[in-house]
C-alpha cells in the first residue's frame, strides 16, 4: 500500500494536523514527539536510553523497547510493523537475532504497544505498516538494538568474571570468555544495569549469521495447530457481539428502522443507530448475524452514489478524450505522435477490485475507567489511536491498542479513516456500555464495502517511426485518488496530482522521447483504498503491454526490445536477464504453449516475470511462471520467494476473474461465489530466483504483483492475437 | 440441546438447532482454530469432519450432528495428521495463517482416501478451499511431501 511517496516531505510534516477525512468525520492529530528519529535508532525520551535501568526494570531484566532479555532465556522482539502473513515478525526478530548472536529457539517475537514516539514507521512519520517499508525502514533500527543488548550482556559478563569485555564472545546464545559460560538470560539482570550504548557496533555483511539465509518462520506452529489468537477469535468475559447494517448505497444514511423483529431473535442484547448504520448487539455470533436480516430499515438516499459501474466507466472514457492535469511532459508527445509511420491506440478498463482477505474486517473494544482498550489486527496504530481518541473525546495515549496477528489484509487494514475501527468506537459509545464489544463483518459486508482498488481508464497514444522506434507517447489516466481528503493528502498529493494515481507510468524507465502523462482526478461513491501494490495494479499492466506491443509491431524480440530501452538501469535489466534466462526464453516452446514477459519497479524493488501459458477451453491456463527479483540484501530467502509466489496467484486471480461492479449505486457482488479469486487448481508453478546484492533492503510483500497481468496478457496476446484491454480477462478476453 | 462427540469428548450444546456448527463450536465450546471465512461453503476455512469426512460447519446445522464424532483442527491427530502439519511447518506453507487449519483439515481427509495424490487428485480436493495469501504452490508440495513420510 502507499505507493510511491515523497518520505523526507511527509516526515517534515508529520506534526501537523490531519486534515479532514472524506467522511468529514474526525480530525486527526498525530501524537506527540513527532521529530524524527535521524540517526539515533531509539528516542531519546526513552528513559531507559539514557541511562540504567530501575530496580525493578533490572529484575524483569528489559533493556529497550524494542528487545527484552529475561531472566527464563527469552530473547523478546518487540514488532513495531503488523504481521499480517507478509513475516515481517520473524524478518525483525532476525535482524536482533543476528546482531545479538541469540539462538533462534530462544526468540519470541511480540507486537509493540501503540506508541508514536517510539515505534513510528520513519516512512511514514506514524506507526504503521505499509507500502513495502517494513524491513527498509527497520533494517539498521533493529539491528542496532540487537547490537546493543549484545554490548550490554558483553559487557555485564565481563564484570561478573572480571574480563576485559574483548575476551567475551557471544555465539548462538551462549556468553563465553574462557572457561566461564553463561546463557543470555543468567545475564539478563545484570546487563539490564548497564546505559543502553547510542551507537551500537553493526556487523558487516560477511559477519551476518542469520540475515540471507533461510529459515522456519515463527508464527508456523501457532498457525498450523489451530492455536493462533486472531480478532475474529478474542473471547473476553461479558463481551457482546455486533453486526452493522450499513447504507446499501455509498452515502446513504438511516432515516428510520424498524427493530422489533430483531429484538425478538434469541441473544439480542441491544439494537442502536449510529452515524453509520444500525448496529445489533448479541451474545452470540450468530445471533448478531442473524437479528440483522430481521431489522427493517428506510434509508435516506438522496445524496448517495446511484450510478451503476457501467455508467461511471463510460464517464471515464469521455474524460479520457480530455485534456487533465500533466503529470509528466518531457519533449513534445504531440508533434512526435504527428510525425510518426504508425500509431498505437488503445483504451484500458480497470474494475474495482475488494481486498478480501481471508479473515474478514473486526475489532474488539471496551470503554472504561475513561480508557479505551482495542484488540485488532491494527495497520495504522497511529491513526486508529487518534480516530478512537476522538470519539470518545480522550487523549491517544488513553487508546490501548493490542495489535493481534491479522488474516490478511492487502492493504485493507491500513485505512485512513480506520473506518471499521471507528464504528465500532462509535458502538461503544452510543450504547455507553462498559462490555467489550467485538464488530464483525461478514463476507459480504466485506465484499459490499467499499475501500476497493478504485477503476481507472487508461487511454494510451503511442507514434513508432517506419523502424519501429517509439516517436511520440501520450497517455491520460482517469481514476479515483486514493488519498485526496485523507491524512495522506499532504505527503502524497503534489501540484494536484495524487502520485498514487500515476506510479509506474510518469516515473518510467523506459527511455521515451516526447512522453506526455496527464491525470484525470474523480469522484464516485465507493471508497479507493491501496489494494496490494496501489497504482501499479493497474499502471504496470498498461505500460508492459503497451511495450510488449510496441515490441511485436516492430517485430522485436520483447525481451531484447526492453532491454534496448532500460540501458541506464541495471537493476531492471538484471532481473530482466536473469527471469529471460531462467525461463529459457530462447528456447522453444511445446506446442499451444505461449510466453509472456513484464519487468517493473515498485516500492524500490524489481521484479520481472515470464509467464507460460496455454488456452484450453477458451480460457487463458498459466502454467509456469518464472520471477527474477532484486530486492537488495535478501533478509530472508525464502520469505521472499514466499512473497512473491504469493503475488503472483494474488495479481492473477485479480486479471482472470475479479471485479466488483454497481448496478444503479448497489454493489452486484457479495462472496467468493460472484467475487471470484484465485483458486487451487488455477496455480501456476512459480519459481522465483533473487538477484544477489548489496544494496539496502527494500520492499517484498507487494512487488510481485505487479508483473504478473502484464506478462500473461502478453502470452495470450502472442497466442491468441487479442490484446487484453479491459479487465478481467473474463471480460476482456473473447474467444470462440 | 444437542449431544455429540468432538475431538473424542461427548458434549452438549444449548444453542438452537439451527445454528451452524461452526459458531456453536467457536462460541459456544470455545475452539477457535476453525475459521468464518464466507458463511456460503464457499472458501473452506470451517472445515471440519463429521464421522470422518470433511464438511463445510458454516452450513452444517447443530442438529445435523447430534449422536455423530465432529473432529476439528484441535483434534486433528494420528499419524496422517502429523505429517500433514510437519510437511506444513518444515514448508513454511503458512502466511497470514487464517485459513490453514481449512487447508489442513482437507488435505489430511485427501491423504486418509488417497496415500499417495496425483496433482490432479491434489486439485480435486483442494479447490473448494481458498487462500487469499496464495499459499497454494507450498500446500500442494506439502501434501506431496506427507505422503512421502506417510510411505517410510
Amino acid at each position: 500500500m502507499f505507493g510511491q511517496m515523497d518520505l523526507s516531505r511527509f516526515n517534515t510534516r508529520a506534526h501537523e494536523a490531519f486534515p479532514l477525512d472524506r467522511r468529514n468525520f474526525v480530525q486527526l492529530a498525530l501524537g506527540t514527539g513527532a521529530g524524527l528519529i535521524i540517526g539515533g535508532w531509539v528516542p531519546a525520551s526513552a528513559a531507559r536510553a539514557e541511562g540504567a535501568a530501575t530496580t525493578s526494570e533490572s529484575a524483569s531484566g528489559i533493556f529497550t523497547p524494542y528487545v527484552k532479555i529475561t531472566p527464563d532465556n527469552v530473547v523478546t522482539v518487540l514488532v513495531k510493523h503488523q504481521d499480517k502473513g507478509q513475516g515481517i515478525a520473524t524478518g525483525l526478530s532476525t535482524l536482533v537475532a543476528d546482531e545479538l548472536d541469540a539462538d533462534w529457539a530462544q526468540i519470541h517475537p511480540e507486537f509493540a504497544p501503540a506508541n508514536v514516539e517510539l515505534y513510528k514507521n520513519f516512512a511514514f512519520g506514524v506507526q504503521g505498516t505499509g507500502g513495502s517499508t517494513a524491513i527498509a525502514n527497520s533494517f539498521e533500527q533493529y539491528r542496532k538494538a540487537g547490537a546493543a543488548a549484545r554490548e550490554m550482556i558483553t559487557q555485564a559478563a565481563a564484570k561478573r568474571w572480571g574480563v576485559a569485555p574483548e575476551t567475551v564472545k557471544v555465539a548462538k546464545g551462549v556468553v563465553s570468555s574462557g572457561s566461564n559460560s553463561a546463557t543470555l538470560g543468567e545475564l539478563a539482570a545484570e546487563a539490564a544495569t548497564i546505559p543502553v550504548p547510542k551507537e551500537p557496533k553493526l556487523k558487516t555483511p560477511d559477519q551476518f549469521t542469520y540475515i540471507g539465509k533461510s529459515f522456519p518462520r515463527l508464527d508456523s506452529v501457532a498457525k498450523t495447530t489451530g492455536a493462533r489468537i486472531y480478532t475474529q477469535d478474542v473471547q473476553l468475559p461479558d463481551m457482546l457481539v455486533a453486526t452493522l447494517a450499513r447504507p446499501p448505497k455509498f452515502g446513504g444514511t438511516v432515516k428510520s428502522v424498524d427493530d422489533k423483529a430483531a429484538r425478538a431473535v434469541k441473544g439480542v442484547v441491544d439494537v442502536v443507530t449510529t452515524s453509520r448504520g444500525v448496529a445489533v448487539l448479541a451474545k452470540t455470533t450468530y445471533a448478531a448475524i442473524r437479528a440483522r436480516d430481521q431489522l427493517e430499515i428506510t434509508w435516506d438516499e438522496s445524496k448517495a452514489e446511484a450510478r451503476s459501474t457501467d455508467a461511471l466507466i463510460a464517464d471515464y472514457k469521455a474524460l479520457a478524450e480530455k485534456p487533465g492535469q500533466i503529470a509528466r511532459k518531457e519533449g513534445d508527445a504531440e508533434g512526435g505522435i504527428a510525425k510518426a509511420d504508425k500509431v498505437i491506440e488503445a483504451t484500458y478498463i480497470f474494475p474495482f477490485l475488494a481486498h478480501a482477505p481471508m479473515e474478514p474486517m473486526n475489532c474488539v473494544l471496551q470503554f472504561k475507567d475513561g480508557k479505551a482498550t482495542m484488540w485488532t489486527g491494527s495497520q495504522l496504530q497511529t491513526v486508529d489511536q487518534n480516530v478512537t481518541a476522538h470519539i470518545f473525546g480522550i487523549k491517544p495515549e488513553d487508546v490501548i491498542i493490542n495489535t493481534l496477528w491479522a488474516g490478511g489484509s492487502f492493504g485493507r487494514r491500513g485505512v485512513y479513516d480506520s473506518d471499521y475501527i471507528a464504528e465500532t468506537a462509535e458502538i461503544v459509545k452510543v450504547t455507553g456500555r462498559t462490555e467489550p464489544i467485538k464488530l464483525i463483518w461478514t463476507r459480504e459486508d466485506d465484499i459490499k464495502g467499499g475501500y476497493y482498488r478504485p477503476v481507472y481508464v487508461h487511454k494510451v497514444r503511442v507514434g513508432l517511426d517506419k523502424d519501429g522506434a517509439v516517436t511520440g507517447w501520450h497517455h491520460r489516466i482517469v481514476g479515483q485518488s486514493i488519498v485526496t481528503g485523507t491524512a495522506f493528502e499532504s505527503a502524497i498529493v503534489k501540484d494536484g496530482i495524487d502520485g498514487t494515481s500515476v506510479e509506474g507510468v510518469s516515473d518510467t524507465p523506459y527511455a521515451i522521447p516526447n512522453m506526455q502523462v496527464e491525470l484525470h482526478t474523480t469522484q464516485a461513491g465507493p471508497r479507493p483504498l491501496w489494494w496490494r501494490s496501489v497504482g501499479h495494479t493497474h499502471t504496470a499492466y498498461v505500460m508492459e503491454t503497451m511495450i510488449d506491443e510496441v515490441a511485436a509491431v516492430s517485430g522485436k524480440d520483447p525481451v531484447a526490445f526492453r532491454l534496448s530501452l532500460l540501458e541506464k538501469y541495471p537493476r531492471h535489466t538484471g532481473v530482466l536477464k536473469l527471469a529471460a534466462e531462467k525461463a529459457g526464453w530462447d528456447k522453444p516452446l511445446p506446442e499451444g504453449v505461449f510466453r509472456g514477459v513484464a519487468v517493473h519497479e515498485s516500492f524500490k524493488s524489481f521484479v520481472a516475470e515470464v509467464a507460460e501459458v496455454k488456452i484450453v477451453d477458451g480460457k487463458p491456463k498459466v502454467q509456469r511462471v518464472v520471477a527474477a527479483v532484486d530486492c537488495g540484501i535478501a533478509v530472508n530467502p525464502d520469505n521472499i520467494k514466499a512473497q512473491v509466489e504469493g503475488g503472483v496467484g494474488f495479481g492473477l486471480g485479480a486479471v482472470l476473474h475479479s471485479k466488483v461492479t454497481m448496478k444503479d449505486g448497489v454493489i452486484d457482488q457479495g462472496n467468493f461465489d460472484t467475487y471470484e479469486v484465485l483458486r487451487f487448481n488455477e496455480m501456476p508453478h512459480v519459481e522465483v530466483h533473487i538477484v544477489p546484492s548489496a544494496e539496502v533492503p527494500t520492499g517484498i510483500g507487494e512487488p510481485g504483483v505487479p508483473p504478473i497481468g502484464p506478462a500473461v496478457a502478453n502470452a495470450v496476446a502472442v497466442g491468441t492475437g487479442q490484446r487484453v484491454r479491459v479487465l478481467p480477462f473474463a471480460d476482456g478476453l473473447k474467444l470462440g | 440441546m444437542t449431544k455429540f462427540t468432538i475431538n473424542g469428548r461427548e458434549v452438549t450444546v444449548t444453542s438452537e438447532d439451527d445454528t451452524p456448527l461452526l459458531w456453536v463450536v467457536r462460541d459456544e465450546l470455545g475452539l477457535i482454530g476453525s475459521k468464518f471465512g464466507c458463511g456460503i461453503a464457499q472458501c473452506g476455512a470451517c472445515t471440519m469432519y463429521l464421522d470422518s469426512q470433511p464438511v463445510r460447519a458454516c452450513v452444517t446445522p447443530v442438529s445435523d450432528v447430534a449422536g455423530r464424532e465432529v473432529t476439528t483442527i484441535e483434534g486433528l491427530s494420528g499419524p496422517v495428521a502429523e505429517a500433514v502439519r510437519g510437511a506444513w511447518q518444515k514448508l513454511d506453507v503458512v502466511q497470514c495463517g487464517y485459513c490453514q487449519s481449512g487447508q489442513m483439515m482437507t488435505a489430511a481427509a485427501l491423504l486418509s482416501e488417497i496415500p499417495a495424490p496425483s496433482d490432479s487428485d491434489i486439485d480435486n480436493a483442494m479447490t473448494g478451499n481458498i487462500c487469499r495469501c496464495n499459499t497454494y504452490q507450498r500446500i500442494r508440495a506439502a501434501i506431496h511431501s506427507a505422503a512421502e513420510t506417510l510411505k517410510t
